[in-house]
């Protein structure tokens, strides 16, 4: 698994720690039941204090990311992809009222909007 | 949470000085950062857990025990690493070892070479010919080899080369990967403890003013810059101090959520290092 964290990121360095793990797991780096390195482990190797390697985990467990068995340590939990793939399509439809606003607002007809997205998607 | 150390309403008087209602806890397998300017009275609150002095008022219990009744296990239990040097001036590591191994039930010859081996300590050379560096690894080195489940630290970084002060810090957090040892670490290099500390104890003036892991003083704490006509005497209440010159203002907060609520974007609002809150709580600061 690997790490990076910036000194000088605006993003606190629990933040780094929990996006990245988030993203080997979404793209399948990380699979299902793989085993996470200690919190404490964690911790010395990318020299950090154990509350805050601990504080990531807790946030990714909460998010249902990961889950921990007592005595044993952190896992890859199982990813439900249906609820990802539900959630991805909600943030798409935001996006996309927003367009559809902004389209509103300058003028731009039904047609020349669907062509201008035809044209991109193809792309 | 488990707690190492428990101080409950402490207070020590001296003349013209005192540490008062001290009440803090040190929590099992981590590190607490212990910061505060010089005569804050961090030593003297040191020496109260070290039972060097004894509190006028309150009680001072170590892994659950009262020094009153359990002095000898305690003390056991605890490896002291100073800053300077602790020992016979003229005696060598070996020599140490015969006086020192004998108190401690605990004592590991083993573990002692091993350390000695590790941090590449001399046993013959005289501790006044060892460097600063090298008299805090022996230092360390002892505490180590009676198995102190609490090592307190009174400025163990202090004058030393950055180098040396990283090859601690990282054995350090070696030491903390099992989770069965605590480390109370007294400093002024407060860089030190950003990435290491787990909690950090401010000391001012006698008193305790927090004792909060690293990640709820990064929640609470920030500097914001801003706009001087920003302030006035409601929006004020929101800082703990502030600095204000001909360009702006400069001020710290505890509770930076509110600050964001009340300003959104109209400050600066950025991380405080633990230099920036101690400066600003110490009132380092012209009053306007």
């Amino acid at each position: 698994m690997q790490i990076i964290i910036s000194n000088s990121s605006k993003e606190p360095i629990y933040e780094q720690i929990t996006n990245q793990i988030k993203s080997s797991i979404l793209s399948g780096d990380l699979k299902e039941g793989t085993p996470l390195p200690s919190i404490r482990q964690l911790a010395k190797d990318l020299q950090i204090s154990v509350i805050t390697t601990k504080r990531a985990y807790e946030e990714l467990e909460k998010a249902d990311f990961i889950y921990s068995v007592v005595g044993k340590g952190s896992f890859v939990a199982e990813q439900n992809l249906e609820v990802i793939r539900e959630k991805k399509l909600k943030v798409i439809e935001e996006q996309l009222s927003a367009v559809i606003t902004n389209s509103k607002e300058i003028g731009l007809s039904f047609d020349e909007l669907s062509e201008l997205l035809e044209f991109l998607y193809e792309e | 949470m488990e707690n190492v150390v428990e101080l409950k309403n402490v207070t020590k008087k001296f003349n013209g000085f005192s540490v008062n209602n001290i009440d803090f806890k040190v929590k099992k397998g981590f590190v607490t950062g212990f910061i505060g300017a010089n005569g804050a009275g961090k030593s003297t609150t040191i020496k109260m857990m070290m039972n060097l002095l004894k509190p006028d008022e309150g009680e001072v219990n170590l892994f659950g025990l009262d020094y009153k009744t359990h002095e000898k296990e305690i003390k056991e239990r605890i490896g002291f690493v100073y800053d300077g040097n602790v020992f016979f001036e003229g005696l060598n590591l070996k020599d140490i070892k015969r006086i020192v191994a004998p108190a401690y039930k605990q004592w590991d010859d083993q573990l002692f070479n091993h350390y000695i081996e590790k941090f590449d300590l001399p046993l013959n050379k005289a501790m006044k010919k060892f460097s600063k560096g090298m008299q805090m690894k022996a230092s360390l080195a002892i505490a180590l080899s009676h198995h102190a489940e609490l090592i307190i630290m009174d400025e163990p970084t202090a004058g030393l080369d950055p180098i040396f002060r990283r090859e601690l810090l990282d054995l350090l957090r070696e030491l903390m990967i099992d989770g069965s040892r605590t480390i109370f670490f007294s400093t002024h290099i407060t860089t030190d403890l950003d990435r290491i500390a787990d909690y950090i104890a401010f000391m001012q003036e006698g008193e305790l003013v927090f004792n909060q892991s690293t990640e709820e003083v990064a929640e609470n704490y920030a500097i914001v810059k801003g706009d001087l006509e920003l302030l006035d005497s409601d929006t004020e209440k929101s800082f703990v101090n502030i600095r204000r010159a001909s360009t702006g203002f400069e001020a710290l907060t505890d509770n930076s959520k509110k600050v964001n609520d009340i300003f959104g974007d109209s400050v600066l609002i950025e991380r405080a290092t633990l230099e920036d809150i101690m400066y600003y709580l110490n009132g380092g600061i012209n009053h306007v």
